[in-house]
């Protein structure tokens, strides 16, 4: 192959007369992907408690909302439900709102409505975590705060969930992983993360190689870092006696 | 609100066709091709071989750590280039279809090759020695007695990883491959019907994702029940 190597390029001005490097671009999409990657995270947390958290209860409606959620994200691929929040949903929402999302700089516009996408997508992976360290809890844990005169919601704020979310750090680990690379879809709609970056680049360098090294290593320095960062939480939270180590 | 317009849905079922084509296609390739390789990745996983262990452990591990974008665009960057090298292709064969192939393949295996390492290592250590102590040979163990054991009990995992297959080839889109989503989406845009288009793929792929989830929640429910009874 008689492919011209040229890691000079990455420290040179940007073709587009902008104070930058190509390396400053790639910085630029690192951050994105970092920024991206943690808000869609917290998104996620949140409404997949609020949907692991339906799943269990009693209540036959809340059980029956939960169930179609994760139906419903699970079961459409994730760049068309970017393409929906990006193209469709602002169409449906009341004009106001509408136009609001339509009004806001394109970028913040792709910003706001990737994390939307992202995070209710792993919401609903989230959401089956929960509900599976929540069902793995023996009955009598949920009877007892119940018989103790515990209201529902205090049995699952002192007694279950404190117990379930540590048992579920394995698994929470890897969904975390895998929203840092699924944060990638973001570049179909115009997200300049680290994914869109590397493609700009090729564009405007021609020097397909090295760009794609450089991205593909921030994505190993990101799943290195969630690694890292998981393995304290873990350490500091572990129920003592129940788990190994 | 705005209502479908199924008629022009309708007059472009050729394109919206021949998408699902591709899809399934790259899909199929994926499954079998996926299943081959990860059967052999786990076998190294599993054998008494450091050197093995390590490729394995290594290969999985690479393609885990990838964006499954980004992973499209290298083989999209890397393929055209190793088939021009190799083989004489005739200028029929769409590099396209071929890349996402290799590319889904590969990052399959390593999936693949997960699971039915589970499989092999939930197996009781006395079906190997029982197949030893019966004179097998560690060919014969794994052909015989411990992959069909394995690959049974980990037919739901495999079967559902097959759904999220049929999910991800969508990505496709950032090579310009047009499969069943990106025809969607080029037919919306035609049209200046992008927001119908959209919303139909999206129930489409649901329909026959939650189809698929349904029978094999089926299937795993008829089996707790063989087994308990």
């Amino acid at each position: 192959m008689d492919y011209h190597w040229n890691w000079g390029v990455l420290l040179q001005p940007v073709a587009t007369g902008e104070p930058h490097t190509y390396l400053g671009w790639l910085a630029t999409g690192f951050m994105n992907t970092v920024a991206l990657t943690l808000c869609a995270w917290l998104l996620a947390l949140a409404v997949g408690s609020l949907a692991g958290i339906a799943r269990t209860l009693p209540n036959r409606f809340a059980r029956a909302a939960g169930t179609a959620y994760v139906s419903l994200f699970r079961n459409v691929p994730l760049i068309v439900q970017f393409f929906v929040w990006y193209f469709v949903v602002p169409e449906l929402l009341p004009a106001t709102a509408g136009d609001w999302i339509k009004g806001l700089p394109p970028y913040t516009q792709f910003f706001v409505v990737s994390v939307l996408a992202l995070g209710v997508y792993t919401g609903s992976r989230v959401c089956e975590q929960l509900r599976a360290g929540i069902e793995a809890l023996p009955k009598g844990q949920r009877n007892a705060g119940l018989a103790l005169g515990l209201t529902l919601g205090q049995t699952y704020r002192h007694v279950l969930l404190p117990v379930a979310y540590r048992t579920i750090i394995p698994p929470l680990t890897s969904e975390f992983l895998i929203i840092s690379k699924n944060s990638a879809v973001a570049s179909t709609i115009g997200l300049l993360e680290l994914s869109g970056q590397a493609r700009q680049l090729v564009d405007y360098t021609a020097q397909p190689y090295e760009s794609f090294i450089c991205v593909t290593l921030g994505y190993v320095v990101l799943n290195f870092l969630i690694i890292r960062l998981m393995g304290f939480v873990r350490n500091r939270t572990h129920v003592p006696g129940l788990l190994g180590q | 609100m705005f209502e479908m317009d199924w008629h022009a849905i309708f007059q472009s079922r050729e394109l919206l066709l021949t998408g699902m084509w591709v899809t399934l296609r790259i899909t199929l390739v994926a499954i079998a091709c996926g299943l081959a390789l990860g059967t052999l990745l786990a076998v190294c996983a599993t054998a008494r071989s450091a050197a093995l262990n390590a490729f394995a452990r290594g290969y999985v591990s690479l393609f885990r750590s990838i964006p499954l974008i980004m992973l499209l665009l290298w083989f999209f960057l890397i393929v055209p280039q190793f088939l021009k090298a190799l083989f004489d292709l005739p200028p029929t064969v769409d590099i396209r279809l071929v890349s996402a192939m290799v590319a889904f393949a590969l990052l399959e295996a390593a999936f693949f090759s997960e699971i039915i390492r589970a499989g092999i290592q939930s197996l009781p250590k006395g079906q190997w020695q029982a197949a030893q102590a019966l004179g097998m040979g560690s060919y014969q163990t794994l052909r015989y007695v411990v992959l069909p054991q394995a690959l049974k009990a980990m037919l739901p995992v495999l079967l559902t990883q097959c759904i999220v297959i049929f999910q991800d080839t969508s990505l496709v889109y950032v090579i310009a491959l047009g499969d069943f989503f990106r025809r969607a989406t080029s037919i919306g845009e035609r049209d200046g019907n992008l927001m119908q288009m959209l919303l139909f793929a999206g129930a489409t792929y649901w329909l026959i994702c939650s189809a698929l989830t349904l029978l094999v929640d089926l299937m795993k429910r008829g089996r707790r029940s063989r087994v308990g009874a």
